[in-house]
């Protein structure tokens, strides 16, 4: 399965890319699985990522919990909680 | 309803024409007009830039409006929210609501910016004297959320 990753604001800059597409092994299934699989790349994604960093995940733009399910050609979001208005 | 994202600045008097244009059974129309404040967290701001999802955050936005649509009698509603660089003083944010009554169009209204506030993706970081900083997210801004949360 391929997703499409994107970052933003904070997350963004610490991981020094806005996004990439990326082919996952069979056992990453949930969205929660893709986060370990980017904080196990070490350095700056295991920094950014880390267990106690407050991120939001959507999955083709919706707001879910690390326990989505993904699917062929999704977009996987991950960003800090937001501050607009 | 319309959600506009978009770096121009806006005039509030020509939104609010076109919002109640043509449309005689609107009695209120409600309006929260959000600005940059040159001061936040005991720094002085300079200035900031405002970072989105494109393609989410309007539908976000349109998410919230409808929600706000189906929980009270409104007419219509209108949110537009500037991104990129900003300065004090500037208009960041305006939520529009028309309705027949007040009642319903200040609640409605209250809704949106409070749901934008915790739910649309947009980010902020600021320029201060210690340098350039990312916002963080308040937990004021959760409660007030929370106080909307359906009756069961």
């Amino acid at each position: 399965m391929q997703i499409h990753l994107k970052f933003f604001a904070s997350l963004r800059e610490a991981v020094g890319t806005s996004g990439e597409t990326l082919t996952l092994p069979a056992e990453i299934r949930s969205a929660g699985d893709v986060r370990a699989l980017l904080h196990s790349r070490g350095g700056v994604w295991a920094e950014a990522l880390a267990e106690g960093k407050s991120l939001r995940i959507a999955c083709n733009q919706q707001m879910v919990d690390a326990s989505a399910m993904l699917s062929d050609g999704c977009e996987l979001a991950f960003f800090p909680p937001v501050t607009g208005g | 309803m319309a959600v506009r994202v978009q770096t121009a600045d806006f005039d509030l008097t020509t939104e609010l024409a076109q919002l109640r244009a043509n449309t005689p059974k609107v009695g209120a129309v409600v309006t929260f007009l959000g600005t940059v404040r040159d001061l936040n967290e005991g720094e002085h701001v300079a200035e900031m830039e405002l970072e989105h999802y494109p393609g989410m955050t309007e539908k976000s936005l349109d998410d919230i409006v409808n929600q706000a649509k189906a929980r009270w009698d409104i007419f219509d509603a209108l949110v537009i929210h500037r991104v990129g660089p900003l300065k004090p003083l500037d208009q960041i944010v305006l939520v529009a609501v028309t309705s027949a009554h007040r009642g319903e169009a200040f609640d409605a209204c209250e809704f949106i910016i409070d749901y934008l506030k915790t739910e649309a993706p947009f980010w902020k970081k600021e320029q201060t004297p210690a340098g350039a900083r990312w916002v963080d997210a308040r937990v004021s801004d959760d409660e007030a959320m929370a106080k909307w949360a359906p009756v069961s």
